[in-house]
């Protein structure tokens, strides 16, 4: 090793030392520790018990209720990740119109997706009501006809969350948006040679280009989604109502922990979630091999 | 040319269209939050209603209501909950039913003031900000300095430990929630605020990556001449690098400050006495409380919704190039 190598390590190290130590004691410490408490009942007042895989076999044959979770939380993924992707990549398409105003636009779009969560809950909680929210009661006065009960009727109550999680797409519709920038303007010209209309050139142009960042975007709310939690939290007080209907995963995780004090078993559903979640996340980044359009570099 | 207007017309007419529909719980939160409580829930069968309606008060600000036909003033409520009113000069009793609130358009304050009240508002929001303030420090000074070491200091095995970094940022939170807060409640931290600000003086993740996408984009003859010029690591990172750095610090800063001012997993699980509580907990809270208290619950709704609108509107730029950054480089 030369002087400067040496110098270099020792002042790489020095410098990433704080992340070192982070990642020491709040990542690898607690997931080492995560994995023994799966395997124990433990409720942090009294040291845990082995209990081998009790916890495991109690999640797959004994806890409908954990089943219940993965299919509430499974039903909302695969409707809000791909309903949000649309809706995103249509207004940003629209905003890339050329039509005036469009800073007013984009600030209308993606305002709601820096709302802090709890306020936007109660807000929805509010929007939602069966009886007098906005929604039920404009479409009682204006098109005469009675809403659904929304959240307080459990075929409605996913829908309800699904629908609210697209009001909260800005943040995909910016990268979208930039996305649509770096579309090179002379692809579009070589397609007008073509003849290429406008559905095609969106078809075969646009659309290839964007996928780098539909993937990018796909990933984010896949993860997002199967961790969804605050939302819920606030809107069923932290029930999962009605009849758990609302029951995520994320949220029957917390009341196993810090409501029923059982650490042990909700570390092991942390683990299935993890799998789950890297499942899902390798399965779209296997398939985006065959879909993804890498353009020059 | 004519097809390309209509379209022009027509991505318009949908943009505004949709604007409305999204503007439009904003609009239903502030409208509510402006509104008398007897006309928030409007008459079946009625569209929604919209004007802000308030109470009228007399000159010496005593509350005017309807009884009998006439309009009185009310002097406030007994101990047998009957409303005590001036009649012709004579005080009179009367049953709630009996009274009917005489109302005007007008901003109803009176949600906000009851929603601070019942919310210890002050301290909320003083614990939220020092919360906020002690956690965006952390993340922008050890993130930026981690982030220098992946970026600018060529060591050998930086490349296989910045993919742990990312990894990381993979590693779903549930993952290490119950082992760090069995951490925390060993070192007696569970009911303070140091599992929600000591953390975050580590460097994290995202942060790290996003400050490394930027510091790569600056020149590295800068750093190669003031190292042979005898210049230390630290005095590049802190004379060279940091200042030319602010758009990529201030993005850091304003999203990890937006992250903490919304948060609510962490401190719902780390803070146990309502004088810890922070806004999103304390409205959580709030809300489970009182359920049909909308016209409070809206007014901390737009309280806790609008300094987020503002520094929108003060950080435009940084906030659109921030998501760009994060969202493409990678």
């Amino acid at each position: 090793m030369t002087r400067w190598e040496r110098r270099h390590l020792r002042n790489g190290l020095l410098f990433a030392s704080p992340w070192i130590a982070g990642f020491v004691l709040f990542a690898l410490y607690p997931l080492l520790m995560s994995i023994y408490y799966s395997f124990t009942a433990y409720n942090v007042v009294q040291p845990p018990v082995w209990v081998g895989l009790d916890n495991y076999r109690e999640l797959f044959f004994e806890d409908p209720l954990f089943w219940k979770s993965l299919y509430n939380t499974l039903y909302f993924t695969a409707f809000s990740v791909p309903l949000s992707l649309i809706f995103s990549i249509t207004l940003a398409l629209l905003l890339n119109q050329k039509v005036a105003g469009i800073s007013v636009f984009r600030t209308v779009f993606f305002l709601p997706s820096i709302v802090p969560v709890v306020a936007s809950a109660v807000l929805w909680l509010w929007v939602l009501n069966p009886d007098s929210g906005l929604i039920n009661s404009a479409l009682r006065g204006w098109v005469g006809i009675e809403g659904p009960g929304w959240l307080a009727d459990a075929r409605w109550s996913k829908p309800s969350l699904i629908l609210m999680s697209l009001w909260s797409v800005g943040g995909a519709m910016v990268i979208f948006l930039a996305g649509l920038a770096d579309v090179p303007q002379t692809l579009y010209e070589v397609a007008e040679l073509d003849g290429a209309g406008p559905v095609n050139k969106f078809l075969h142009v646009t659309l290839p280009m964007l996928t780098p960042t539909i993937l990018f975007n796909m990933v984010m709310g896949l993860i997002m989604a199967f961790q969804y939690f605050t939302q819920v939290y606030v809107m069923t007080g932290g029930l999962g109502t009605p009849v758990d209907s609302t029951m995520f995963y994320a949220l029957y995780l917390y009341r196993s922990s810090f409501y029923y004090l059982r650490m042990g078993y909700a570390s092991a559903m942390a683990w299935m979630l993890f799998v789950v979640i890297l499942v899902a996340t390798l399965g779209v980044l296997y398939s985006s091999r065959k879909w993804v359009f890498y353009h020059g570099d | 040319m004519a097809t390309k207007r209509m379209r022009r017309v027509a991505a318009m007419a949908a943009l505004v269209a949709l604007s409305i529909t999204f503007i439009m719980p904003f609009m239903w939160m502030l409208s509510t939050s402006f509104k008398h409580e007897s006309r928030i829930f409007p008459p079946p069968g009625e569209p929604p209603y919209w004007m802000p309606v308030t109470d009228v008060r007399d000159e010496k600000g005593r509350l005017l209501v309807q009884y009998g036909g006439k309009v009185v003033p009310d002097l406030g409520v007994d101990d047998f909950g009957l409303h005590r009113l001036l009649v012709d000069g004579e005080e009179v009793g009367a049953w709630d039913h009996e009274v009917e609130p005489l109302l005007r358009s007008g901003l109803h304050w009176e949600n906000y003031r009851r929603a601070f009240e019942m919310m210890d508002f002050r301290r909320n929001l003083k614990n939220t900000l020092f919360i906020c303030f002690a956690a965006v420090l952390g993340t922008v000074l050890s993130s930026a300095i981690v982030a220098y070491s992946f970026a600018r200091i060529p060591w050998r095995g930086r490349d296989a430990v910045f993919i742990l970094v990312l990894a990381t940022m993979m590693l779903p939170y549930q993952v290490t929630l119950i082992p760090l807060f069995s951490l925390y409640s060993r070192l007696g931290w569970v009911g303070s605020f140091k599992p929600l600000i000591v953390p975050y003086w580590f460097g994290v993740p995202f942060y790290i990556f996003l400050l490394r996408q930027f510091f790569k984009g600056i020149p590295e003859d800068l750093s190669a001449a003031a190292r042979i010029d005898g210049c230390s690591e630290f005095g590049i990172f802190a004379r060279i690098i940091l200042p030319l750095s602010k758009p990529a610090l201030a993005t850091t800063a304003l999203f990890m400050f937006l992250f903490q001012w919304g948060d609510f997993l962490n401190p719902l699980i780390y803070l146990q006495d309502h004088t810890q509580y922070t806004l999103a907990v304390a409205l959580q809270q709030f809300q489970s409380q009182h359920e049909n208290a909308w016209g409070p619950l809206m007014a901390m709704g737009t309280v806790i919704t609008l300094p987020v609108i503002a520094l929108f509107f003060l950080a435009q730029r940084t906030f659109i190039q921030g998501i760009t950054l994060s969202g493409l480089k990678g």
